[in-house]
C-alpha cells in the first residue's frame, strides 16, 4: 500500500512515530480593524472600480430591480435561487430564467446565457472581493459561464477583509463544498503581459450594494 | 517530442545572444518586480514583514508534523465524501488517472495550471494511452500546442511574443494569422469553452491543502481552474504533499502574500476553497472528488532538517523575477521544470547533486531571492550547502586532489604572514597595469591555464597595490603617526 509506505517515510524523515501528537502550532493571528459600515462600502466600491468592476449603491429593492432590468434588457439571463433576488423581483423579469435544481440543465442554460445574476454571502471591503458559498441558493456556474456577472450584495454583508471572513467562518468546509472569492472580472496577461479581460470567466462584473 | 531540457553551453549562448528574448524576459520580470514592490510597500501593507515571518512559522510547523496533518487532511476529505490517493511518483499518478478514466468511460480531461503535474509529465503519460488532457490556462495552452515547457512558474509563456502565438495558432489550430492579443485570447476561449463543456474529468493542482478542513485551495486569474473544478463530473486535484497548511485560519496570511509577491495583486481574481464533491442540495459541482498526494522525492527533502525549508515554497515566482541569473539565462536553460533560484535549490535535491553539479554554482549569491521570498526561504544559504555537497560528491567521484592541493597550499600561505607578504609583492611586480588604469585585463601567460583561464576570461582583476597594507602600516609607525 503506497499510503502506509509514504506515511512511514514521512515519519522516518521527521523522526516522529505513528499517532504522535503535533507540537503546539503557532497562534492564529487574525486582526479585524474597526471600520464603520459606510467606510467599508466605500472601500469596497473603490477597490472594485479599480479592477474595472461596475458598482451601484441602491437604497431600495426597486432600485436594484431597475438596475437589473436595464442591464438585462434583450439579453438571456440566468439567476440563482437566492432569496435576495426574489425579494427584489429580479426573477420575475421577462428574460430571466431561474429556479434550477438540475446540474445539467443549469449548465446548459449558463453556457447559453449572456448574463448570470447571483447574490454574495459576503464581500471584502479592502480588496473588492465577492464571497460566494455554494448551497441550494447559489450554484457555481452562474457566476462563471456567462460573459457578464451581476451580483447583489446586502450592505451588512460587507466585511473589512480576509481576517474577518475567516473569523466568521473558521472552517468553511463545515457548510459547503465550495467557497469562492471573486475579485474583479476574469483576466489574463499571459501574452506579452497585456491585460485581457474575460478570458474564461466573465469579462464584466457588476455589483449592486443594497 | 521531448520537453526535457538540455544544458549545453551553446544553448546558454543562444539565449544570451537572442536580443529579442533578452528584452522580453528583462521587461516582463522587471514589470513584475515593480508591481510586487508597490504591493508590499510599507504604506499599503505595513504588516508585510510580520506576515512573512508568520507564513514561515506556519509552514515550518506543518511540515515538521506533516504525517499528523496528512492524516488529519485525509480524515476530513473522506468525511466530506472525497478520497485521498497517495502516489509515490508520476507513473502511479498516471496509473490512477487512467484506471479511473477507464472505469468511468472518460475520454477528455481538462487541466488547470499545475507545476506538480508538469514535474511528472502527466499529459504525456496520459497521451501515451490515448487519453486527451487539455491545458486550459492560456499560457499553458499555448505551450502545450507548441510542445514546450513553462518558462516561468507563474507566467509560463513569458518568452513568447504575439507573433510566436500567431504562428502556433495558425499551425496547430488552422486559424487565420491573428496577431491582436485580445483576439488571440478569444480564439483560445472559444476552443477551450467547448472542451470544458465536454470534459468528463477536470485535473487541477493546489496552491494549498488545508488539513483541518480537507480543502484544496486554488488561486488564479482566468477562471479556468474554477471551470476545471466545477464543470466536469469528476475533479482530481494533484498536489505535492508539502502544500499542506494546518488550518483554514492560516489562509489569510498566505493569500495576502501570494498574489502580491507573484503579480502585485492584493488577491488574485479567483480564490477557490474546495472541500469534497457537490453536497446534498447544492445545485452543481463535481460528483466525485479526489486528492492525489504526490511524494516523488519529497520525503527525501523532508529528511534534511536544514533543507526542509525548500518545501515551504508557495511558487510565487518572485525569486525568479529578482534573480540576475534567471533574468539573463531565462527559464529553459535550467535542467528541470523548476527554474530560477528555487529551481536551483530543489532540482539537485530531487535529482541528486551529481546530475547537474553546476546548478548550485549558477548564482551570484546576491541574496535578492531571500529578501523577496514571502515564506523566507534562505535560498543563498541552501545554495552554499548544496555547493559543499557537490564538492564532496566530486571529491568522492574523481579525487579532486588538484583542487584540494591548491586550497591546502592557500591555507598554508595564509597562516604564514611573511610568505604571504612576499607573494603579495611578487604579484605586484608580475602584473603590469592594463588598458584600464588600476585594472588588469591579462595575467602572465604561465598563469593563464586551467580553471584560472576560464575564470579570468570573464573578469577584470584589480591590479595589486604597489605597497601592501602591512608595508603602509610599518612605514606609518616609523613615521610616528
Ligand atoms: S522560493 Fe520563495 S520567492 Fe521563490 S517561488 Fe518559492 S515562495 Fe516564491
Amino acid at each position: 500500500m503506497p499510503r502506509e509506505k509514504i506515511l512511514h517515510k514521512v515519519r522516518t524523515a521527521l523522526g516522529r512515530s505513528s499517532g504522535q501528537p503535533p507540537a503546539a502550532p503557532p497562534p492564529v493571528r487574525l486582526r479585524i480593524p474597526d471600520v464603520p459600515l459606510d467606510a467599508r462600502i466605500e472601500s469596497f466600491i473603490c477597490a472594485l472600480n479599480k479592477l474595472n468592476g461596475k458598482t451601484c449603491v441602491a437604497h431600495s429593492p426597486q432600485e436594484v430591480l431597475d438596475y437589473a432590468a436595464q442591464l438585462c434588457e434583450g439579453k438571456r439571463v440566468v439567476a440563482s435561487n437566492s432569496p435576495v433576488l426574489r425579494e427584489c423581483g429580479i426573477v420575475e423579469l421577462p428574460n430571466v430564467r431561474s429556479n434550477y435544481t438540475d446540474a445539467d440543465k443549469l449548465r446548459e442554460a449558463c453556457a447559453a446565457a449572456d448574463i448570470g445574476i447571483t447574490s454574495a454571502d459576503y464581500a471584502l471591503g479592502d480588496t473588492g472581493s465577492l464571497v460566494i458559498i455554494a448551497s441550494p441558493r447559489e450554484a457555481r456556474l452562474i457566476s462563471l459561464l456567462p460573459p457578464v456577472h451581476l451580483a447583489i450584495v446586502p450592505r451588512s454583508r460587507i466585511l473589512t477583509g480576509l481576517d474577518e471572513l475567516f473569523t466568521l467562518l473558521p472552517n468553511p468546509a463545515e457548510q459547503t463544498s465550495s467557497m469562492v472569492l471573486i475579485t474583479g472580472p476574469s483576466r489574463t496577461a499571459d501574452i506579452e503581459q497585456i491585460l485581457v479581460r474575460g478570458v474564461h470567466g466573465p469579462r464584466e462584473i457588476h455589483v449592486v450594494v443594497l | 517530442m521531448s520537453k526535457a531540457a538540455t544544458t549545453e553551453p551553446s544553448k546558454f549562448r543562444q539565449t544570451l545572444e537572442d536580443a529579442n528574448l533578452q528584452l522580453a524576459v528583462y521587461t516582463a520580470t522587471g514589470r513584475l518586480m515593480e508591481k510586487r514592490r508597490e504591493a508590499v510597500a510599507a504604506d499599503v501593507l505595513p504588516e508585510y514583514q510580520e506576515l512573512r515571518t508568520q507564513a514561515h512559522e506556519i509552514k515550518k510547523h506543518t511540515l515538521d508534523n506533516l504525517d499528523y496533518y496528512l492524516e488529519l487532511f485525509e480524515e476530513h476529505v473522506t468525511a466530506h465524501g472525497g478520497k485521498v490517493v497517495y502516489c509515490k511518483d508520476g507513473s502511479e499518478v498516471a496509473d490512477f488517472v487512467l484506471r479511473l478514466a477507464k472505469e468511468r468511460g472518460a475520454r477528455l480531461i481538462v487541466k488547470s495550471k499545475s507545476m506538480t503535474t508538469e514535474e511528472i509529465d502527466l499529459n504525456e503519460r496520459l497521451a501515451h494511452h490515448q487519453l486527451e488532457s487539455v491545458e486550459t490556462d492560456l499560457g499553458e495552452y499555448i505551450l502545450q500546442l507548441a510542445h514546450q515547457r513553462p518558462y516561468h512558474i507563474v507566467a509560463p509563456a513569458l518568452h513568447l511574443t504575439r507573433y510566436d502565438v500567431a504562428n502556433i495558432f495558425t499551425e496547430k489550430l488552422g486559424v487565420e494569422n491573428e496577431t491582436v492579443i485580445e483576439k488571440q485570447t478569444m480564439i483560445a476561449r472559444g476552443v477551450l469553452r467547448q472542451k470544458f463543456l465536454q470534459a468528463d474529468i477536470g485535473i487541477s493542482g493546489a496552491n494549498f491543502l488545508v488539513a483541518d478542513s480537507g480543502a484544496v485551495v486554488i488561486v488564479e486569474n482566468e477562471g479556468n481552474a474554477r471551470l476545471t473544478t466545477s464543470a466536469p463530473r469528476i475533479h482530481i486535484a494533484v498536489a505535492g504533499m508539502e502544500k499542506m497548511i494546518a488550518r483554514a485560519q492560516d489562509l489569510p496570511v498566505f493569500l495576502k502574500l501570494l498574489g502580491r509577491s507573484a503579480t502585485g495583486q492584493p488577491l488574485t481574481v479567483y480564490t477557490s476553497f474546495l472541500s469534497g464533491p457537490r453536497r446534498e442540495g447544492e445545485v452543481d459541482g463535481p460528483e466525485e472528488f479526489y486528492v492525489v498526494l504526490l511524494d516523488n522525492g519529497r520525503t527525501r527533502l523532508l529528511a534534511d532538517r536544514e533543507k526542509r525549508q525548500s518545501l515551504y515554497c508557495i511558487r510565487c515566482g518572485a525569486c525568479l523575477n529578482h534573480c540576475p541569473v534567471y533574468r539573463k539565462v531565462g527559464g529553459h536553460n535550467y535542467p528541470w521544470v523548476y527554474s530560477g533560484p528555487i529551481g536551483a535549490v530543489i532540482t539537485p535535491q530531487y535529482m541528486g547533486v551529481g546530475k547537474d553539479p553546476w546548478l548550485p554554482f549558477a548564482s551570484s549569491l546576491c541574496g535578492a531571492c531571500y529578501e523577496v521570498c514571502p515564506v523566507k526561504i534562505n535560498i543563498p544559504k541552501l545554495l552554499l550547502d548544496l555547493r559543499s555537497e557537490v564538492t564532496k560528491f566530486k571529491a568522492k567521484e574523481r579525487g579532486g586532489w588538484a583542487e584540494r592541493m591548491v586550497f591546502r597550499l592557500w591555507a598554508w600561505v595564509m597562516r604564514h604572514p611573511r610568505i604571504y607578504e612576499m607573494m603579495g609583492s611578487m604579484a605586484a611586480a608580475f602584473f603590469p597595469e592594463g588598458e584600464k588604469p588600476g585594472w588588469l585585463r591579462s595575467v602572465p601567460s604561465f598563469m593563464n591555464i586551467g580553471p584560472l583561464k576560464g575564470w579570468l576570461s570573464q573578469r577584470d582583476l584589480p591590479r595589486p597595490a604597489s605597497k601592501s597594507f602591512r608595508q603602509h602600516w610599518r612605514s606609518r609607525r616609523k613615521g610616528g603617526r
